[in-house]
């Protein structure tokens, strides 16, 4: 009681000190207003006067100084220092005869501040018109006005930020640079998916391109076709086709007079890639081929001659695809048979190149099992892999993913391919996987993922909305008995047709990752990008 | 460089000897253009900056008088060859390989589309055709043609065209003067593509994407003489043969002439990783048997059919008029050309056509007709449904309906011709009527 006594008393003391300081600052406080209003209706008059960028500067001078008078964090101009050490207990006629001497002293302060608040704001405005993303607020406060508050982001990719117009012009802008046509979208977008592309299979991108290309090699042109069409599908596939497309190119690249071949190959390249992009969305796998591809262009010494300097890079090429494509499947095929026993009742889903070299593998070693096809609408990739499957000889039940639930207890293991794991241990797939898996994990069935360390991506990504693929919406309309009920579904206004690519499975729903490093958890997968990029 | 525009321009129009026994068929107005200049203007329009023309010296020589040929802002590379050589397409091919380095896009000098090329163009990238061709719905022609009694029965030989089932893969190509007792379709084919469809009514368009292989192929196999009539036959047909035949030294040709074309891709050192690309994509053309993409074969002919949009080959009469009425409005250009002179009082209907230099008097009426370059048509004439071309001269009082009237010919005063076909540099008499000499050929 005592005590709380005397802190009381202490508290008091400690108040009626503060009221008198805070009193006096009110004061100053008030005179400080005063001035500062007399100052900027002077400087209202001088603004009538100057440009609007004037009146920006001086706006932000304002608020800044009525910030340090305002709330508790403020910058520390000369009045906030003084409020700070007020609640300290300060000697009364201390605390006024820097009031007194504040008086002149703090016209010196308004200045400090006027000059430092002008100063900031000439920064701000510089950096807005470098016209970067975000500015980078040194002085971010919740108060200040959201158009000052652009936090520092990572640049969203342009794929998916379709629904924003500037964006949409930037990338206009950039084709036409790199005299490549702009794909348009097509049919109507379902509402949540609209900030994504969706492009017509019948509308393909080289009605647009005049027929002996001249702009993009002749191989770019006739991948980026196979691409649209599906002629080329599945992500080890495509970084085949594009590797093989590149090394077409660099056969027939001649470095031009006064150029360097490691500077401008890459230059060159940039608009095939916008082209192929056009076509169809890169995947991972191809982003990361392309990455090293730039790298090793990019690492050749300028003595080099260019036809040494070309081989060197298609030798690369040949390198990159054996080591990382061939040699990975047979090594997750010799990890994976060891998970696979006599008797084992395996699931796949859709065609995944890696899951079918796996069974055909394990098949040859003379292990004892059968597979159960999952397959789904609309691509129906499950029959191809059915005819891979049976073509070899192992017994197969094909079934729709509506039936999955239904064969579930049958199986013994479920066998996922992948096109990307993300790098907090997302497994990004064909849209189905994440539905297979969440059933597996209901009915305790073991979810093996097989996926190479080229498409380790370092992208994160929790949902399949923010950055999927979606394909034409025409090709989920069905013809049966002569009958095509969705054949005018555009004139509907209030129906739209949503064909999604790709989704993401969680790490929770997959007990095990196969790569050719070995066999690791989910949640390793960040591990493995941190070792890769050590090594490079 | 990815494709190389050929176009054939020595073919002589045998089947419409009345107009091209002056004029060659390359040079035949149309719609007040010369024929070869409507394939040229559509290459030139897809993006094609060079074009080989392949073609005899005559028309090389009225080729650089015409003002309209100036107009093709490509670069013609003219390769003349003798016009009574009894040379046929192919042949033709064969003679200008040293020039050919890349893929070749041939096209017929008859042809007149505003299809998009792109279609036939994709089909060959897309799947790496041999051969991709365009075709389209035959038309019927209705229209009475002058020159001829009665309706023209289609002794035109009829072309049996097999596609699978999504229309666009070239299975069986064959015409019914080969076929002597029916037609007979080979195993291999059914057991690859069980559905086929067997299409009669198309017209060739004459217009090929072809391998740089094939040419090459061409050039060791010089019995091979017209490319429509022999060598796309001989591709269709080889796409399902068997590699491994009996040891016969006729086989043994065949097959090594089936490597040249199936074993030289662009770049042959990389068909392992085109290989892998294939094997590791899980797309397949057809399905339900147990075979890989294309059923593993090398040779693919490819075909992209129209059946909506203007594909004419003008090489006969009753085309060669409806070309004259319908090649005008792929074009917005004006009807009536600026430097006509043309009296107030003359009846022109919107869907005619008048060339440059040209005068018409006062009191005629022009229906339904071109007329060409510098013609002359003097008062009181009645034109309609006919094509007259350059440098003629109409007296007064003339009546003309359904008549195809030649360059330079002169038309009498008050002569009367129905459906007539007057030839180059003919005069008719005044008061001449065609009454007298019933839809007639005048020459």
């Amino acid at each position: 009681m005592a005590d709380s006594g005397v802190t009381d008393g202490l508290c008091d003391t400690d108040d009626i000190e503060r009221s008198k300081t805070e009193g006096k600052e009110l004061t100053k406080e008030e005179k400080q207003r005063l001035r500062k209003e007399k100052k900027h209706q002077k400087k209202i008059k001088e603004k009538k006067d100057d440009a609007a960028s004037h009146e920006d500067e001086k706006k932000k001078k304002k608020k800044k100084e009525e910030k340090p008078v305002g709330a508790a964090s403020q910058p520390p101009t000369q009045p906030s220092q003084k409020v700070a050490p007020a609640p300290a207990p300060v000697p009364v006629p201390a605390s006024e005869t820097p009031a007194l001497a504040d008086k002149p002293a703090k016209s010196k302060a308004d200045l400090k501040a006027e000059r430092r608040a002008r100063q900031e704001s000439e920064r701000a405005s510089k950096q807005g018109k470098k016209g970067d993303v975000g500015q980078p607020v040194p002085t971010s406060k919740p108060k200040a006005p959201p158009s000052e508050l652009q936090p520092v982001v990572k640049r969203l990719p342009e794929h998916v930020q379709v629904d924003n117009p500037d964006v949409l012009k930037k990338l206009a802008k950039k084709l036409e640079r790199q005299q490549i046509p702009l794909r348009s979208d097509y049919g109507y977008k379902v509402s949540l998916f609209s900030h994504l592309h969706q492009y017509s299979r019948k509308a393909p991108l080289t009605q647009q391109l005049g027929i002996p290309s001249t702009v993009i090699h002749p191989a770019i042109v006739r991948l980026g076709l196979q691409y649209s069409q599906g002629i080329v599908a599945g992500s080890n596939a495509r970084s085949v086709a594009l590797l093989h497309a590149f090394k077409q190119v660099i056969r027939d690249y001649t470095t031009p007079p006064n150029e360097e071949l490691s500077r401008d190959l890459v230059n060159k390249l940039k608009p095939y890639i916008s082209f192929l992009n056009q076509c169809r969305p890169l995947s991972a796998s191809m982003g990361n081929a392309i990455k090293y591809i730039k790298k090793e262009i990019s690492n050749i010494p300028s003595q080099c001659k260019e036809e040494e300097a070309k081989s060197k890079l298609l030798s690369c090429i040949e390198c990159y695809i054996n080591e990382k494509i061939i040699l990975a499947a047979k090594a997750i095929a010799k990890y994976s048979i060891e998970k696979i026993s006599d008797g084992d009742v395996i699931l796949v889903y859709g065609c995944s190149s890696l899951v079918n070299h796996i069974l055909c593998e394990a098949f040859e070693k003379k292990r004892k099992f059968r597979v159960i096809v999952v397959d789904s609408r609309p691509r129906l990739e499950g029959r191809e892999a059915l005819r891979r499957l049976v073509q070899r000889g192992i017994s197969c039940t094909y079934v729709l993913i509506s039936a999955v639930s239904y064969i579930l207890p049958e199986v013994s293991k479920v066998f996922l391919g992948a096109h990307a794991l993300l790098a907090n241990g997302y497994v990004m797939s064909r849209v189905g996987t994440s539905q297979i898996a969440l059933v597996a994990k209901a009915f305790n069935v073991p979810v093996l993922v097989c996926c190479e360390t080229y498409k380790f991506c370092e992208r994160v990504q929790t949902d399949s909305f923010v950055s999927n693929e979606l394909d034409d919406p025409d090709e989920l309309i069905v013809t049966r008995k002569g009958k095509t009920q969705l054949e005018h579904w555009q004139e509907v206004p209030s129906l739209g047709l949503l064909n999604l690519v790709y989704d993401v499975t969680p790490p929770d729903f997959v007990d095990l990752v196969i790569t050719d490093l070995g066999m690791i958890p989910c949640t390793s997968v960040p591990v493995v990008l941190r070792v890769k990029n050590v090594d490079q | 460089m990815e494709l190389q525009a050929v176009l054939m321009a020595a073919g002589g129009g045998s089947r419409m000897p009345d107009l091209t026994y002056n004029t060659p068929k390359p040079m035949l107005p149309v719609g007040n253009k010369p024929l070869m200049w409507y394939p040229l203007n559509l290459l030139e329009r897809v993006g094609f900056e060079e074009v080989i023309v392949i073609t005899t010296k005559e028309v090389h020589k009225m080729m650089s008088t015409d003002p309209k040929m100036k107009d093709v802002k490509m670069k013609l590379d003219v390769v003349c060859i003798q016009e009574d050589g009894d040379m046929g397409t192919a042949d033709a091919l064969r003679h200008i390989q040293q020039k050919i380095k890349t893929d070749v896009l041939v096209v017929s000098c008859d042809l007149i589309t505003d299809v998009a090329l792109h279609e036939v163009v994709d089909l060959f990238r897309a799947h790496n055709a041999t051969l991709a061709m365009l075709m389209s719905k035959a038309h019927e022609f209705t229209d009475t043609v002058p020159g001829q009694k009665g309706k023209k029965k289609t002794a035109e030989q009829r072309d049996f065209v097999g596609v699978d089932q999504s229309g666009k893969r070239l299975l069986f190509m064959a015409n019914e003067a080969d076929l002597e007792d029916g037609l007979s379709i080979r195993k291999s084919i059914m057991r690859k593509h069980p559905r086929m469809h067997i299409k009669t009514g198309l017209e060739d368009a004459h217009l090929y994407c072809l391998k740089k292989a094939v040419v090459d192929f061409l050039a060791d196999n010089k019995s091979i003489s017209s490319i429509r009539g022999e060598l796309v036959p001989y591709l269709v047909r080889k796409q399902f043969s068997k590699t491994t035949n009996s040891p016969k030294i006729k086989d043994d040709a065949e097959d090594q002439n089936q490597k040249t074309i199936d074993g030289s891709t662009n770049h042959g050192q990389d068909e392992p990783l085109l290989q892998l690309a294939q094997e590791r994509s899980c797309w397949n053309d057809h399905r339900g048997d147990m075979s890989e993409a294309y059923h593993g074969g090398k040779l693919r002919c490819y075909v992209h059919i129209i059946d909506q949009g203007l594909c004419y080959r003008v090489n006969t009469l009753a085309a060669y008029i409806e070309a004259n009425r319908l090649a005008p409005k792929l074009f917005e250009e004006p009807a009536v050309h600026p430097s006509a002179v043309i009296s107030e009082r003359c009846q022109m209907g919107s869907d005619s056509i008048i060339g440059a230099l040209c005068q018409v008097a006062d009191k005629t009426s022009i229906k339904r007709s071109t007329i060409g370059n510098s013609t002359t048509v003097k008062e009181k004439v009645k034109v309609t449904n006919s094509i007259i071309m350059h440098g003629v001269t109409i007296e007064e009082g003339c009546n003309i309906q359904g008549c195809v009237i030649c360059s330079n010919a002169v038309i009498g005063r008050g002569a009367d011709l129905k459906y007539c076909l007057v030839g180059s540099g003919q005069q008719i008499e005044p008061e001449e009527s065609s009454a007298t000499r019933l839809s007639s050929l005048i020459e």
